[in-house]
């Protein structure tokens, strides 16, 4: 158990907004070892984000941590403060956003902001760091970086002003890369370049990654583990194959259901999941999908379903495997 | 059999973008574009951004003026036409139903305002009756006609963007990303819709979108657009499974197919570069710097598009050095 990168045992988290508590996280588990590559899916709203911040304590004031632990390369995040916090963060693990434009400075030219970082978290004078932007920005396959790191990010594309994100977040080889929902602006045919880079830079230079997004498609193509989150909660979790060929939560089935698959030949009605998502002010009592599921019992509307494990290394929240286990005389 | 409702011939959309006044700089758009689609039919379109789909969907309504060529609709050239009497029959649901509905009006004067504009409306009660029926089709209900779009959730919104085009019942809708803004188990909710208003209207799509796996879903035919040109076009399946294109195969193979199966078999073609400026495309195929079998014929000559079997158009010059799929 000692060699894992990131062990997060019970997290909840609140926000404590004028309208209210927010419960965004609520009993959440994340394990991950070195190498590993965990995607996480789920609904609009789910926690996706808050998770991955609340790793690096990159959340507004109004966002707490109110149970559990998070331990990140044998560190207690949840109990470091933010100086200490600050040599972790992109030096040990690094996030890379959505909106590249949003994230990089604009009155800075890049040269400026990746040194910076080299600098922050290195003895690398102004002359050493530049050579190893330089090497950075090789290594993400920006051509003529030097001619690069005199520009501002207006002057780049959106796909490249992503690589120098990444560039960044690579610039200490960091441990665990965390990459929020890192190609959503970009095109198809740029997206493929990016997730390319990040798997071979993976390779590289071994590190994890917790890949974010709405894409089933993505975590397919690179992860070997996937979280689903559903209203702050993982209600299922599992290697690739477990989700996509023996879901066993509804919320997931439904999910799998939903989306129209490039490789079928024939048309097939998509199964929507009707209704809309919860509000985290007034959760429910018990099973949060419950007002969408078509498989809902009397116990989902009261009672929190607890884990059940399908097999080894894959869990799911579901009353119905519960009843499933009681009725094969397991409990 | 058959019968175009929507056809454009050689369109041309130009927009100026600085220079000076001698030497004008324009963005070529969209770029001597013909296409037809057949009523009841959904025509798909699809491309990188920034390679003119928008811009071809407003143009076809009007929106934009057009810089040459011809659009005809059910068999009248509208290009210069007064557009009032078509405008009613055309319509167009944009991407972001945050920012396309009104947050001062209810949703039912939402609804209830193109039927003002068109006077279809017989009297007060007809007016409600058409409101009702119009949300009922785009699976709301009358109570909702009293509220504001801030109290819906996205996929809600975007009913409430649909039902306003239907309220003047059209018959050609351009649908503009019209899910891409909605959560991934809410996009079923609105394609399924639209697939049912189809079917019991008859309604006729131009449907632009991103993701190829939803456009395959909905589409009848597909074209693919890359900077400002049409270069492939075929029957859906036809397009998916043996396109012939080099960008279309660069573009379907960058697509993650969501099954850890086929995607630990399948290679990828990653494409080098980026989409080169519109304002300054290369010369011959446009597509030619990022192309793998790009040869000088290419930089010196367009490929026009041609058909390669039936129903099926590709403007490549080596379509023969790419391989079978
Ligand atoms: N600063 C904040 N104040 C109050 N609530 C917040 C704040 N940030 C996030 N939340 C709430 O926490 C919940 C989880 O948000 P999070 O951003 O993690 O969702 P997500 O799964 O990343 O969604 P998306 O796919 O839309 O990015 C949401 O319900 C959100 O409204
Ligand atoms: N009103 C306008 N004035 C000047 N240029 C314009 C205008 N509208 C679009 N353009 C330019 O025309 C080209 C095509 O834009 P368009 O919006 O049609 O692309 P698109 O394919 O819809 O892209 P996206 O997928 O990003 O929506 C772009 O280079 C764009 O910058
Ligand atoms: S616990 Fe009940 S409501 Fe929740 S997903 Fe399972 S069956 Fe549905
Ligand atoms: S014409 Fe030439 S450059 Fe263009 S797609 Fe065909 S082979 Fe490639
Ligand atoms: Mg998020
Ligand atoms: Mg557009």
């Amino acid at each position: 158990m000692s060699e894992l990168l990131l062990n997060i045992q019970n997290e909840r988290l609140s926000f404590f907004t004028p309208a209210g508590e927010v419960k965004a996280l609520n009993d959440v588990t994340i394990q991950m070892k070195e190498g590993d590559v965990l995607g996480i899916v789920g609904e609009s709203g789910s926690g996706k984000s808050v998770t991955a911040y609340s790793i690096m304590q990159l959340l507004p004031h109004t966002g707490r941590v109110v149970g559990g632990t998070i331990e990140f390369n044998g560190h207690k995040i949840n109990e470091m403060s933010e100086k200490e916090m600050q040599a972790i963060r992109g030096n040990e693990v690094s996030i890379i956003f959505q909106d590249p434009m949003t994230s990089l400075n604009p009155v800075y030219t890049i040269g400026n902001q990746i040194r910076e970082v080299i600098m922050l978290h290195t003895k690398k004078n102004r002359k050493e760091a530049n050579e190893r932007a330089i090497e950075l920005l090789t290594l993400v396959g920006i051509n003529e970086p030097a001619k690069r790191l005199k520009q501002y990010p207006h002057e780049l594309s959106g796909g490249m002003r992503q690589r120098v994100m990444i560039a960044i977040a690579l610039a200490c080889e960091p441990k665990l890369l965390i990459a929020d929902e890192p190609t959503t602006a970009l095109d198809v045919t740029i997206q493929a370049q990016i997730l390319e880079l990040m798997m071979e830079l993976k390779d590289k230079i071994g590190m994890s990654i917790i890949m974010i997004t709405h894409d089933l498609g993505i975590v397919a193509n690179m992860c070997q583990k996937i979280a689903v989150m559903y209203a702050g909660k993982i209600v299922e979790y599992g290697t690739v194959d477990d989700i996509f060929y023996n879901p066993q939560h509804e919320y997931t089935k439904g999910l799998l259901r939903s989306i129209p698959k490039l490789n079928d030949t024939e048309h097939k009605k998509l199964v929507p999941i009707e209704g809309t998502p919860v509000d985290l002010l007034n959760p429910p009592k018990g099973c949060p999908f419950a007002p969408r599921c078509n498989s809902c019992m009397k116990i989902c509307l009261n009672k929190m379903p607890e884990y059940t494990e399908v097999n080894e290394g894959h869990i799911s929240a579901c009353w119905l495997l519960q009843k499933k286990e009681f009725e094969q005389g397991g409990k | 059999m058959s019968k175009k409702l929507v056809e454009v011939q050689n369109l041309k959309q130009y927009f100026h973008a600085g220079g000076s006044l001698f030497k004008p700089k324009y963005v070529k758009a969209v770029d001597d574009v013909s296409l037809f689609i057949n009523k009841g039919e959904t025509l798909g379109l699809v491309g990188e951004s920034g390679c003119g789909k928008t811009t071809l969907g407003r143009t076809i309504l009007r929106l934009y003026e057009p810089t040459a060529g011809k659009i005809i609709y059910d068999g009248v050239d509208i290009t210069k036409v007064n557009m009032l009497p078509y405008r009613r029959k055309m319509q167009i649901v944009f991407q972001d139903p945050y920012a396309s509905l009104d947050p001062r009006m209810t949703v039912g004067d939402i609804v209830g305002e193109a039927i003002d504009i068109h006077k279809l409306a017989s009297s007060k009660q007809d007016r409600r009756d058409r409101i009702i029926k119009m949300l009922e089709h785009v699976g709301l209900n009358s109570e909702h006609a009293n509220r504001y779009p801030h109290e819906f959730s996205g996929g809600q919104r975007q009913r409430i963007g649909i039902a306003r085009a239907l309220a003047v019942n059209p018959e050609f809708i351009v649908c503009d990303e019209p899910i891409s803004a909605l959560d991934v188990s809410i996009q079923a909710q609105v394609v399924n819709m639209f697939e049912d208003l189809q079917s019991e209207l008859n309604l006729t799509y131009l449907f632009i979108a991103h993701d190829l796996s939803v456009v395959k879903h909905i589409s009848h035919r597909i074209g693919v657009m890359y900077l400002g040109k049409l270069v492939e076009l075929a029957e859906s399946n036809e397009l998916i499974f043996h396109s012939a294109h080099p960008y279309t195969r660069s573009l379907i193979s960058a697509i993650p197919i969501a099954d850890p199966k086929t995607a630990r078999k399948s290679k990828r073609i990653v494409l080098e570069g980026d989409v080169p400026s519109p304002l300054n495309p290369p010369s011959g195929c446009r597509f030619r710097t990022r192309c793998p079998y790009a040869t000088e014929l290419c930089a010196s000559q367009e490929p026009e598009l041609r058909e390669i079997s039936s129903g099926h158009y590709a403007a490549c010059h080596h379509l023969d050095k790419v391989p079978n799929n």
